[in-house]
């Protein structure tokens, strides 16, 4: 502020001779060498907190590597506040660990017009927010929003994945499409149909929206199967889906149904709407499903159980949410200790946008991350499968869904 | 009732109501200067985060204001304010955004926009009572961010997304970053919505609508034009949202539907009874409520946020029905009876 | 023609969702003349109870019994415990303490259950009632007690000494304990009894929409439009205000072209406003003379 400055000037010249000094950049705010503290704001309370299991798997996880050894030597303090997905709610929180907790740089805040709302905040103020937790396409900016990251396959490459499945193997298929009313539905539906290009006016047959607060689908699956369609794209949250998946088994519905990613845990969507309901139905992956017996065996699958049984016990195993927040914390943690020992912010980001080639356990297998100074799309490869009444199947190749 | 004291105190008790009223109002005006100047010298001496979160607190403060005005003195339930108040933030973001319009000219044009909705949905209001109105206006709330998603209307709302806005710099090369003179900018507003407000409180319309509210009956019967009275009162408080929700907008940098949903206009609701229904300057107080205890229910429990703010409030309406008023009330009767 | 008939059936099927929650609506209001903004989340609570005992290994049918045992004495303690020492405060108090009960019932739900969706049984089986799907016997069975609680209400209300206390002591309470009603006992039993028809409701609804604790809110509010619109005196006019609040919204959303389905929600309470607007009472109420 213009008035403590005039006042010290001793302290304003001793400032001025430290920035003139060539070299190793500051560590961030927040970062000591004995932790680095990290601020999220994630949805505890209101009607989108299941979403909030998110925050609650990272900070376990963060808490098994401190238990661990933490990062180089330091201890992680993960601050999370709840914003009730509302988002003056997110700034005002941002605002309190940017400019009062001084964390070293976002991670994971949850959410699309909660991350809007700071989206401009955060790069003017240069923090880091990296790996938001949303799979709109706009988090892939780096020439116009150099701050900002984002992790999952964003929902449009999703939405292009399934039209290309759909030119390919039913060009003369009639599509009618159930979406979310919001960025997140409307984002995958303009997938499809730039996936579709020229041919969208004449394969979409029929769309249908449903609000977050509807009770149920059931009567817009009904509206969406008298149009004729043969091909059902189901692009809704765990609930929708559910309901949709087996209400469309309810009502006979012949068709080649695709449901999208969010929805597709075993134990959250297919158990619940029926599995001889969901047996068929086509998705895409990128994780591996806790609760598909297909990985039963698997390695990593077993140390996350581990991790949960010890430090989230009162986790939701069934719950999607908890192998994401587990896979994105892992990804952060590759990060912070790529950095070595220069934490600024401007490092952590450059880190960031240099992954190359990195496996996470729970990954499918063939899906890497690479991020680089152009690309700011860590994920972008998704796998088909199919179910099969048990477990999902995979088919074909990793697909890349790059934009454009 | 107050029309009546106006016709039954005699002259034998009035020399004393007077004194008394002196007393009051040189002791009301000691303490406003005195929040006053707390209040402006509040931003330097805090962090820009909470200089943002008290701007919000006053900007709250206004908006219940209103609701007071409609709730309080007519006695016209609203749950739904945070319609009105959306109506003025959409409003100040598209005249920003679209258009150019300066920031300073986008609170009165979102006042009237709102003053208009608010007149309007005074109307079909005047057959509702009670808990049908709360009924009504809470519908009125629900669908208000669906509509504000329609796809017709997204090309001037943003849609889902929203429209991002930008903070203006202090005017006239003042020393204040954007947070301070945006933290004055909505104080000045509010004390001068405030004295607004008293003035109307004070005057003939002011009578009009307690009387109303007291006795829509009696009212009627003595001339008062009840129509006419409670569709203005509500265009009021729907103006007066409206601006609140204008410098909402500014401030939080941000429109988005998810920004106004049913929570809000409860949560205005929940600060005008914590603020006290019926004393405008309560508001502040209800501001402050609605702001930090979220906030502070967090600290004690994550998970259990929303049950710990529904037990505080809970014991808040035990103990104080008529919200912080009835703490200003004791106090100078207090003060009063000890100058006796 | 087709079209017509299904979606007509979908929004009754949909419909017999908000006439169990207008019942429960309706009963609290002619306990106590007010709207409990809490009566969903309740609701939902009671059947996160059954829920608990189902994943015990109870019996469907005892821990039915059971969860509305609870319910019934949970409602009763709640108008006792919370209700009464503020029964003199003005409407706005009442209505702070609504929100208050929903956001606690709503947080401890979250807190102890989670969030993700639940699968919750029904007692009338899986199969179709139409061949074409379009109306399971769940359905069907859910539109059978809605009429059977109807016709208990309405027995309730009109024929028992209890019930016709209850209308008394709501309609007017000083001239009730005059005549020696126990008005504070009567506002109790009328909670108990909202409580367990919202259990009900919850255990019958949950199959539907899967059980998770934000499953009510809309709900609770198209079963006020419902309970509004057949008028929130009658019973059997608040159930068939479901339905047609049901039906509305379907044949809204698929024969409004481009935004039907947009508009869906706002046409359904845009009913509320309007009913109450032109028709207070609703299709079916009574009217309420004010006297001067």
């Amino acid at each position: 502020m213009a008035r403590t400055r005039l006042r010290y000037p001793a302290f304003a010249a001793l400032a001025l001779a430290f920035a003139a000094a060539p070299a190793l950049a500051q560590n961030a705010p927040g970062v000591t060498d004995a932790e680095i503290k990290i601020g999220n704001t994630n949805p505890y309370s209101g009607p989108a907190s299941a979403y909030g299991t998110i925050g609650k798997t990272i900070a376990a996880y963060f808490n098994k590597v401190n238990d661990e050894g933490g990062i180089n030597g330091r201890k992680i303090n993960f601050i999370s506040y709840d914003d009730g997905y509302s988002p003056p709610k997110t700034v005002e929180q941002v605002r309190k660990l940017v400019e009062s907790d001084e964390v070293a740089f976002l991670f994971q805040t949850l959410g699309t017009p909660t991350n809007s709302a700071i989206h401009k905040y955060v790069n003017v103020k240069k923090v880091p927010h990296l790996f938001v937790a949303t799979g709109a396409t706009k988090w892939g900016q780096p020439k116009k929003f150099p701050w900002t990251m984002g992790w999952q396959p964003n929902y449009q490459s999703e939405g292009r994945i399934y039209a290309k499945y759909l030119l390919d193997n039913k060009p003369d298929g009639k599509i009618a499409v159930l979406y979310q009313n919001d960025d997140y539905g409307k984002d995958v539906l303009r997938g499809v149909k730039d996936g579709l290009g020229d041919k969208a006016e004449s394969m979409i047959v029929a769309q249908a929206s449903y609000e977050v607060s509807n009770p149920t689908v059931d009567a817009e699956v009904v509206q969406l199967k008298a149009s004729g369609a043969d091909v059902f794209i189901n692009i809704a949250t765990p609930k929708f889906a559910a309901q949709a998946i087996r209400k469309a088994g309810e009502i006979g519905w012949d068709a080649l149904k695709i449901v999208n990613n969010v929805a597709s845990s075993v134990g959250a969507v297919l158990k619940p709407a029926g599995l001889e309901n969901a047996k068929g139905w086509y998705s895409t992956g990128y994780l591996k499903d806790y609760t598909d017996p297909a990985w039963k065996d698997d390695e990593g699958i077993k140390h996350f159980e581990a991790f949960m049984k010890k430090y989230y016990p009162d986790g939701d195993l069934n719950s999607s949410f908890t192998t994401y927040g587990y896979s994105a914390a892992q990804t952060l943690v590759h990060v912070l200790e790529q950095c070595g020992d220069d934490l600024s912010r401007e490092n952590i980001m450059k880190q960031a946008a240099n992954i190359k080639e990195l496996e996470l356990e729970l990954a499918l297998p063939g899906i890497k991350i690479n991020t680089s100074e152009d690309d700011f799309f860590p994920i972008e490869q998704m796998q088909m499968m199919q179910f099969n009444g048990e477990r999902w199947e995979f088919f074909g190749e990793v697909i890349e869904g790059k934009l454009g | 009732m107050s029309v009546d004291q106006e016709v039954n105190v005699g002259a034998v008790s009035k020399a004393p109501e007077a004194e008394k009223k002196r007393i009051q109002l040189s002791g009301s005006w000691i303490v406003f200067l005195v929040l006053l100047g707390a209040a402006c010298i509040l931003p330097f001496v805090t962090r820009n985060f909470q200089i943002f979160q008290f701007t919000l607190v006053i900007i709250y403060a206004i908006a219940i204001m209103g609701l007071n005005l409609l709730t309080g003195f007519n006695g016209q339930f609203s749950l739904g304010h945070s319609a009105f108040f959306a109506v003025g933030a959409y409003t100040a973001a598209i005249l920003m955004d679209q258009y150019g319009v300066s920031f300073f000219w986008t609170l009165p044009a979102a006042g009237i926009v709102a003053f208009v909705f608010g007149f309007l949905f005074g109307l079909p209001a005047l057959r509702l009572e009670n808990i049908y109105l709360a009924l009504a206006t809470f519908s009125l709330a629900a669908v208000t961010p669906t509509m504000l998603k329609l796809t017709p209307f997204e090309h001037w709302t943003g849609g889902v997304q929203g429209i991002v806005l930008l903070k203006p710099d202090a005017p006239f090369g003042l020393p204040l970053n954007q947070d301070q003179w945006l933290y004055f900018y909505s104080l000045a507003v509010a004390v001068l919505l405030y004295f607004v407000a008293r003035n109307i409180v004070k005057s003939r319309t002011g009578r009009a609508i307690q009387a109303i509210r007291d006795n829509p009956i009696a009212a009627r019967a003595m001339g008062v034009n009840v129509a006419y009275y409670k569709t203005l009162i509500f265009g009021v408080s729907a103006f007066y949202t409206g601006v609140a929700g204008a410098l909402s907008a500014v401030v939080v940098q941000f429109v988005a539907p998810d920004s106004f949903t049913v929570t809000l206009s409860v949560a205005l609701l929940v600060g005008l009874v914590i603020g006290g229904v019926g004393w405008l300057p309560g508001a502040f107080i209800g501001g402050a409520f609605i702001l930090f205890l979220p906030n502070i229910a967090e600290e004690f429990s994550k998970g259990l946020s929303g049950a710990v703010y529904g037990v505080i409030l809970l014991l808040v309406i035990y103990v104080m029905p008529s919200g912080a008023g009835t703490l200003w009330h004791r106090a100078t009767q207090y003060l009063s009876l000890r100058r006796k | 023609m087709e079209l017509f008939v299904q979606q007509a059936v979908s929004g009754l099927a949909n419909g017999a969702i908000y006439a169990l929650m207008a019942l429960a609506v309706v009963m609290i209001y002619q306990t106590i003349h007010h709207l409990n903004f809490a009566q969903g989340e309740m609701a939902m609570f009671s059947t996160f109870i059954a829920w608990q005992m189902l994943a015990w290994g109870v019996p469907y049918w005892i821990a039915f019994i059971i969860t509305i045992a609870v319910s019934f004495a949970g409602g009763f303690l709640i108008e006792r415990v919370i209700f009464k020492p503020i029964h003199n405060a003005p409407v706005l108090s009442y209505i702070v303490a609504f929100i208050a009960l929903f956001a606690i019932f709503n947080s401890l739900a979250g807190f102890i259950w989670e969030f993700t969706i639940k699968p919750f049984p029904t007692p009338f089986g899986k199969a179709p009632l139409l061949e074409s799907g379009l109306l399971s016997m769940h359905q069907a069975g859910m539109i059978g007690v809605s009429v059977l609680l109807v016709v208990f209400l309405y027995l309730f209300f009109r024929y028992t000494r209890v019930g016709l206390a209850m209308r008394a002591a709501a309609e007017n309470p000083e001239s009730a304990r005059l005549v020696g009603i126990r008005v504070g006992w009567t506002t109790a039993l009328g909670w108990g009894m909202a409580a367990a028809i919202g259990a009900v409701a919850g255990l019958l609804i949950a199959p539907i929409v899967f059980l998770e604790p934000n499953m009510m809110l809309i709900i609770l509010l198209y079963g006020f439009a419902g309970a509004v619109l057949g008028g929130l005196t009658n019973p059997a006019g608040a159930v068939f205000g479901g339905f047609t609040v049901g039906i509305v919204e379907a044949l809204a959303g698929t024969y409004i072209p481009e935004i039907g389905n947009e508009l869906k929600q706002p046409i359904a309470l845009f009913m509320i406003v309007l009913v109450l607007v032109f028709k207070p009472t609703g299709l079916f109420g009574r009217k309420v003379v004010q006297r001067v």
